[in-house]
């Protein structure tokens, strides 16, 4: 028994450290993002003259650093609403392909997605920003569009063909038998029947794209024509960064995602390596 | 050609689409209709996967990429930092993660709520994160040496020594993707049948011969999965390392990308950043395919 109480004690002390070294760094985020200027250059533990006026300088784009506010975020949330519509689209159809045609080939595409999902977006990104040079399409959202489909695809397509395997079989035979086509079979049958699942995989690949920094800061060099992580990214280029406004704005780009990953996070931790577990 | 003649007649047409979805259709139209329904998909990966690939592939048998990589300094410095900072914050992390899904493994209200709580360093973009860790340990205003000064250990240039440097960064991985792993470990873990754990009790073991025993023989195999995954995710890591460093000091804190992005737009010369890569390629792309083996 006097073991039992030991196990327990140290559970508790477990569960406490790692409550606190996962809340530390979000913490003094948001310290910060309420911190006044007069009071950011000295270190504290606890904020002493909380203000919301570094949310209200970015939102009304009041310092240089965050004069083109809005518009970051409107580039953002273009990419990534078109990476969300590629995605669906090229995702939707695979998994059709995969999980209810069931061809021999299938397994090659299979395969495929897998090497695209697990090769580090990284490696590839320097031949990437040539070939979009060549094809004169750097500092367009074309670039960075395909980019983050292409690596979005993947984890998307797993997920939904993981929910295509469990439909019955008998409901694409007898829309067969009354003469519908695959084309009609995909577009009346099958998608209004993965339509929760469309919708957490379109989120998956919006925040995707929205998190994304490498492609987007290779491929985007206008001030204007930049989303909003690289616009962070470059605080740190000046010396005088000032520092409040950087975690009021990084308050502001975390929420969306934040409330996101915990909605679906069912959907997020599935997929390919779940499939793995199942597996062994 | 017999589909062919089949389709030409509307009744035909319909035999047609009852045999396919019987499975009867041959497999030669069964491939057609899956290729185009996949072809955005093998588009995709053929213009931005393959070929990518293919300039990387050529500047791998190219003598002069290692030449010209191999008598820089900062290239094989950075090498070092690669597998320093893949074989410590990967396993590091794991093991981390395989412990605590055990402690959170259980049904409690209290640990399902901690369990929400945990991943929070996972559902907030990486840049707010590494941001805050970065000015944490901001040599002048960082609250890391206001703690250090409380505790009477001084103050210090954190970012401004290589191996503080690359701790920080060590660090910084663990807390952002050590929650990610522990959900994938703990959902691994929960699908071992309770009834092991029962005979377990029964025979009187403890809870670490539960573990050495019962759970740790049965996630030995997702356990190396997420280990290579996440050791490949890593390696091609810039994200954190550009924003926490940026390779300073002295460009001695580089990774494989960091170094890449530096030869490419710093110094201008493309043909070493994809040289990086494509050193590092063999390994990768060993890596790649025992995990592919495994999955599959």
């Amino acid at each position: 028994m006097g073991s039992r109480w030991g196990v327990n004690l140290m559970r508790v002390a477990v569960l406490g450290v790692v409550t606190a070294w996962t809340i530390f760094p979000i913490y003094y985020m948001v310290t910060l993002a309420i911190t006044p200027w007069g009071d950011l250059f000295r270190p504290v533990y606890f904020v002493q003259h909380p203000t919301l006026d570094n949310f209200k300088f970015v939102l009304f784009q009041e310092s240089p650093f965050v004069k083109y506010f809005w518009r970051w975020l409107g580039n953002s949330l273009l990419v990534s609403a078109a990476v969300m519509v590629a995605v669906l689209a090229v995702a939707a159809m695979g998994s059709y392909a995969l999980g209810r045609i069931r061809f021999g080939l299938g397994r090659y595409v299979s395969g495929m997605t897998l090497f695209t999902y697990i090769i580090p977006a990284s490696f590839l990104s320097i031949p990437f920003f040539k070939i979009m040079g060549d094809y004169d399409l750097l500092d367009t959202y074309w670039a960075l569009i395909f980019a983050m489909t292409t690596f979005a695809a993947p984890y998307a397509l797993w997920v939904l063909w993981d929910y295509a395997k469990t439909i019955p079989n008998e409901i694409d035979e007898s829309a067969a038998i009354d003469g519908a086509g695959p084309l009609a079979i995909f577009f009346r049958i099958y998608l209004p029947l993965i339509t929760p699942t469309l919708i957490a995989v379109g989120t998956y690949a919006f925040f995707f794209a929205w998190n994304e920094y490498l492609y987007a800061v290779l491929l985007l060099q206008g001030e204007k024509m930049i989303t909003l992580p690289v616009g962070m990214g470059n605080f740190l280029t000046s010396d005088d960064a000032p520092w409040n406004l950087l975690m009021a704005l990084s308050v502001i780009y975390s929420i969306p995602p934040v409330i996101f990953y915990y909605i679906f996070r069912r959907y997020l931790t599935h997929g390919l390596v779940s499939g793995a577990v199942q597996g062994t | 050609m017999a589909n062919g003649l089949v389709s030409a007649n509307p009744r035909g047409l319909i035999g047609r689409s009852v045999t396919a979805a019987a499975g009867i259709l041959s497999p030669r139209s069964r491939n057609m209709q899956g290729l185009l329904f996949s072809l955005p998909l093998i588009v995709l990966f053929l213009a931005f996967v393959v070929y990518p690939l293919y300039f990387e592939v050529t500047q791998a048998l190219d003598r002069y990429t290692y030449e010209v990589l191999f008598n820089d300094p900062i290239y094989v410095q950075t090498i070092v930092n690669t597998v320093i900072y893949v074989g410590i914050a990967v396993n590091v992390k794991l093991f981390l993660a395989l412990l605590l899904s055990g402690v959170l493994d259980d049904d409690s209200r209290s640990t399902r709520f901690l369990s929400a709580i945990f991943l929070l360093p996972w559902a907030i973009p990486v840049l707010p994160g590494i941001l805050s860790v970065r000015w944490m340990m901001s040599s002048q205003w960082g609250i890391l040496n206001l703690i250090s000064e409380d505790l009477g250990l001084g103050t210090h240039h954190w970012l401004a020594s290589r191996w503080t440097a690359l701790t920080a960064l060590i660090i910084f991985h663990i807390w952002k993707y050590l929650p990610f792993w522990t959900v994938i470990i703990l959902a691994a873990r929960r699908g071992i049948p309770r009834q092991l754990y029962e005979a377990g009790a029964i025979d009187g073991a403890n809870t670490f011969q539960t573990f050495r025993y019962i759970s740790f023989p049965l996630l030995a195999g997702i356990y190396l999965i997420c280990s290579l995954l996440s050791m490949v995710f890593t390696m091609g890591d810039f994200t954190n390392v550009w924003l926490m460093t940026g390779g300073a000091p002295g460009d001695s804190t580089h990774v494989l990308a960091t170094l890449a992005y530096r030869y490419t737009f710093r110094l201008g010369k493309i043909d070493w950043g994809v040289g990086v890569f494509a050193t590092a390629l063999p390994v990768t792309l060993l890596f790649i395919f025992i995990l592919i083996r495994k999955i599959k």
